[in-house]
C-alpha cells in the first residue's frame, strides 16, 4: 500500500469501531434498537445503546475513508511499470471504483451521525419535528427539524453502499470466468466504462428508497428515471460476462461453479429490482418480503457466492495449497439449491402483501394466511443452508495443513499476482518488481506455446 | 521494499503519493461539509421563520476571525515558500505565526461561545443555534487538527528537514493544503451563518 501507517490506522479504527458496537450490548437499555437504517425520530429517542452505536459508526466510517484513500492512491501511484489503466484486471477496476464510492458517499453519513449525536446529547432538533408526541407526552425540544433529512443523508450513503457490495463481487467473477473459460473477457472496455458509469450514477438514485415518504412526484420521477438508467450498465456487465462463456472450453472447478452460480442469481436479484425502482409499483411492494427477496438475491447468492468463488480461487495463492474440490462441489450444490429455497418463497409472500415488520410475522393478519406457510419452507431452507456451510468451514481449515500442494500459478492464470509472485507470497509480495507487457486476459492466443500468456512475460 | 514516489514525482501522474492522498482526503471533506450545508438549506427552507444571523451572532468578531484565518493561510504559504528557498529559520517563524493565528481564532471563538451560553443560548434553543454550534464546532475540530499537525512540523517533525529536506517540504505543503481548506470552509460559514 502507498501509506502503510494509514493502512494500520484504518485497521485499528475498524477494530475500535467493532468493539464499540459490541460494547453497546452492555449499556443500560441494551444495544441500538432502531434497525440498520436508524431512522429518526425513533433513533433520537432510543436508549443509550444508540449513542454508542453512533460512536462506533464514526470509527467504522473513518476506517473505510482512510482505506479508500489508500486504495485509490496505491492504484494510481504504485502500478507496475507498463501497467496502464486499460491493462488492469477487471477486479482492480472494480476495487478502484468502489474506493471512490466509499470516499465520497460515507462523509455525508458521518455528518448525519454527528447531527444525530447532537440531537441525542445536546438536545438539538435536527431530526425532530415540532410537537412530537412520545408515550403520550409532547416533547419539549425546540422542534422544526426534519426526519426526512436523516433519510436523505442516510440513503445518500446507503445506496452507493449497495454498489460497494456488488462491484467487487462482479470483479471477482470476471477474473474467474476469464481464467476458466480460457478466453479473454468479452467486451472488457465496455465493462470498464459501465463500471465507471455505474459508480457515478449510484450517487443520484438514493431517493428511490423513499417513494413512500410522500416527497413529491417531481422528485419521484427524477429518481425513478435515474434508477432505470443505472440498470443499463449493470446489464451490460452481466451480459458481457455471460457472452464471455460462449465458445469457451470451460473448466468446472469450484470457483467457476460459484462464479457461474452468481450470474443467474444476480440476474434474478437485479431484474426483480426494477419494479421497486418504479414509483407506481414500489408503493404496494414497499417494505414487503418482496424487497427482502430482491435484496438478498443480489447480496446473498450474488455477492456471497462471488466471495466464496474468490476464496476458493485465491486460496492457493494465500496458503500454497488447494481446497478440496469434492467438498467444494458439495458446498456449492447445497448452497445453490438452499439459497433459492430460502429466498424464492419470499417473493410469493411479498407479492401477497406480507410486510417485513409485522410483530407476529403475519399470524394475526387474514390476508397473509394463504401464503404464510411459505415461511416454513423458507426456514427449512435456511437451516439446510447453514448445514451446507459445514463442509466449507471444515475444508477451509483442513486445507491449510492437509490440502493438495499448489504450484505458484495454480490456475494457469495470466494476471500478475499469479504469474509473478510465489504462493504464499513473501514479504513485499514479489522477489523482483514485475512489469506488465500486455493486457490482463491473454488466454488461448493463436501461435503461443501455452494457452495463456502472463501479463508480466516479456 | 522501499515505497516509491514518496518524494520523487511519478512521471505519468505528475504526483507524489502524499499529494494524491491529501487531495482525496479533501474531496471527502468537501462531501462532509457539503452534507452539512445541504442540511442547513433543507432545515432553513422548511422553517416558518428564520432569524437573520447578525441579530443573534457577533458580526465584528467573526469579521476579525475571518481576517485572522486568511492571514494564517498567507503565513502558511510563506512557511512553505521559505522551505523552498532553503531558509529553515524563516520557516519556523512563519509556521509559528500560523499556529498562533489559529490559536487566536480559537480564543475569539471561545469568547463568542461563552457569551452565547451566558445569554442562555444553547444548541437546543433553536435550530438556527443548533446549526451554528454544530457547523462551527466541527470547523473548530478541523482547526485544532490542523494546528496539531502544524505544531508537529514546527517541533519534533522538523527533524526530517536534516535528513530529507524535500520530503519535509512536501509534507508542509500537504499540511498547508489542509489548512487552506479549513480556511475556505470558514469563508463559506461566515456569510452563511452570520450575514444571511
Amino acid at each position: 500500500m502507498a501509506f502503510p501507517r494509514l493502512n494500520m490506522l484504518s485497521y485499528w479504527s475498524f477494530f475500535l469501531g467493532g468493539v464499540t458496537m459490541l460494547v453497546s450490548f452492555f449499556v443500560p437499555g441494551g444495544s441500538a434498537q432502531s434497525g440498520w437504517t436508524s431512522y429518526a425520530p425513533l433513533a433520537v429517542i432510543a436508549s443509550t445503546g444508540q449513542t454508542v452505536w453512533l460512536f462506533g459508526m464514526v470509527f467504522l466510517i473513518t476506517s473505510s475513508l482512510l482505506g479508500a484513500i489508500n486504495f485509490i492512491a496505491t492504484t494510481i501511484q504504485l502500478r507496475a511499470k507498463g501497467l496502464t489503466f486499460m491493462r488492469f484486471p477487471f477486479f482492480v477496476w472494480a476495487q478502484f471504483v468502489t474506493a471512490f464510492l466509499l470516499l465520497l458517499a460515507f462523509p455525508p453519513l458521518e455528518a448525519a451521525a454527528f447531527m444525530q449525536l447532537m440531537d441525542r446529547l445536546a438536545g438539538t432538533s435536527f431530526f425532530l419535528p415540532s410537537g412530537l408526541v412520545v408515550s403520550g407526552q409532547v416533547l419539549t425540544n425546540a422542534g422544526g427539524g426534519n426526519p426526512l433529512l436523516w433519510q436523505h443523508l442516510f440513503w445518500f450513503l446507503a445506496h452507493p453502499e449497495v454498489y460497494v457490495l456488488i462491484l467487487p463481487a462482479m470483479g471477482i467473477v470476471a477474473e474467474i470466468i476469464a481464467n476458466n473459460t480460457r478466453k479473454p473477457l468479452w467486451g472488457y472496455r465496455s465493462m470498464v466504462y459501465s463500471l465507471i458509469f455505474l459508480g457515478f450514477m449510484s450517487f443520484i438514485v438514493w431517493a428511490h428508497h423513499m417513494f413512500m415518504t410522500g416527497m413529491g412526484t417531481a422528485m419521484a420521477a427524477f429518481f425513478q428515471t435515474t434508477t432505470m438508467i443505472i440498470s443499463i450498465p449493470s446489464v451490460v456487465i452481466l451480459t458481457a460476462l455471460i457472452i464471455s462463456l460462449w465458445g469457451g472450453s470451460i473448466r468446472f472447478n469450484t470457483p467457476m461453479l460459484f462464479a457461474c452460480g452468481f450470474l443467474p442469481m444476480f440476474g434474478i436479484g437485479g431484474l426483480t429490482g426494477l419494479p421497486l425502482g418504479l414509483n407506481v409499483t414500489d408503493i404496494p411492494l414497499h417494505d414487503t418480503y418482496y424487497v427482502i427477496a430482491h435484496f438478498h438475491y443480489v447480496v446473498a447468492p450474488g455477492t456471497i457466492f462471488a466471495l466464496f468463488a474468490g476464496i476458493y480461487y485465491w486460496y492457493p495463492k494465500a496458503t500454497g495449497r488447494k481446497m478440496s474440490e469434492t467438498l467444494g462441489k458439495i458446498h456449492f450444490a447445497g448452497s445453490f439449491v438452499c439459497m433459492n429455497v430460502v429466498f424464492m418463497p419470499m417473493f410469493i409472500m411479498g407479492l401477497a402483501g406480507v410486510s417485513r415488520r409485522l410483530y407476529d410475522g403475519g399470524a394475526g393478519y387474514a390476508f397473509a394466511q394463504p401464503v404464510l406457510h411459505w415461511n416454513i419452507v423458507s426456514s427449512w431452507g435456511a437451516w439446510a443452508l447453514g448445514l451446507f456451510q459445514l463442509p466449507f468451514i471444515f475444508n477451509f481449515f483442513w486445507s491449510i495443513w492437509k490440502g493438495e500442494k499448489a504450484e505458484d500459478n495454480a490456475w494457469q492464470a495470466t494476471t500478475i499476482e499469479w504469474a509473478a509472485a510465489p504462493s504464499p507470497p513473501p514479504h513485499g509480495n514479489f522477489h523482483v518488481a514485475p512489469e506488465a507487457y500486455r493486457g490482463p486476459y491473454e488466454y488461448s492466443v493463436p501461435g503461443a506455446a501455452r494457452d495463456f500468456v502472463p501479463q508480466c512475460e516479456a | 521494499m522501499e515505497i516509491p514516489y514518496t518524494v520523487e514525482i511519478r512521471r505519468d501522474t505528475g504526483l507524489t503519493n502524499g499529494k494524491i492522498g491529501i487531495w482525496l482526503f479533501l474531496a471527502s471533506e468537501v462531501m462532509l461539509f457539503g452534507a452539512l450545508f445541504a442540511s442547513y438549506i433543507l432545515i432553513r427552507t422548511g422553517a416558518p421563520v428564520w432569524p437573520r444571523g447578525d441579530t443573534i451572532l457577533n458580526v465584528p468578531l467573526a469579521t476579525f476571525n475571518t481576517i485572522v484565518l486568511i492571514s494564517s493561510s498567507v503565513t502558511m504559504v510563506m512557511a512553505w515558500a521559505s522551505l523552498k528557498r532553503n531558509r529553515f529559520g524563516t520557516f519556523r517563524m512563519y509556521m509559528g505565526a500560523t499556529i498562533l493565528l489559529g490559536a487566536t481564532f480559537l480564543v475569539v471563538k471561545y469568547f463568542e461561545y461563552s457569551h452565547k451560553f451566558e445569554l442562555g443560548l444553547f444548541p437546543s434553543t433553536s435550530n438556527f443555534l443548533a446549526l451554528y454550534f454544530t457547523l462551527t464546532g466541527l470547523h473548530m475540530l478541523h482547526v485544532i487538527g490542523g494546528m496539531a499537525v502544524n505544531a508537529y512540523f514546527w517541533g519534533p517533525g522538523a527533524k526530517l528537514w536534516k535528513t530529507n529536506p524535500e520530503w519535509f517540504t512536501n509534507r508542509v505543503e500537504h499540511s498547508g493544503l489542509f489548512w487552506h481548506f479549513v480556511d475556505l470552509v470558514w469563508i463559506f460559514l461566515f456569510p452563511t451563518l452570520y450575514l444571511l
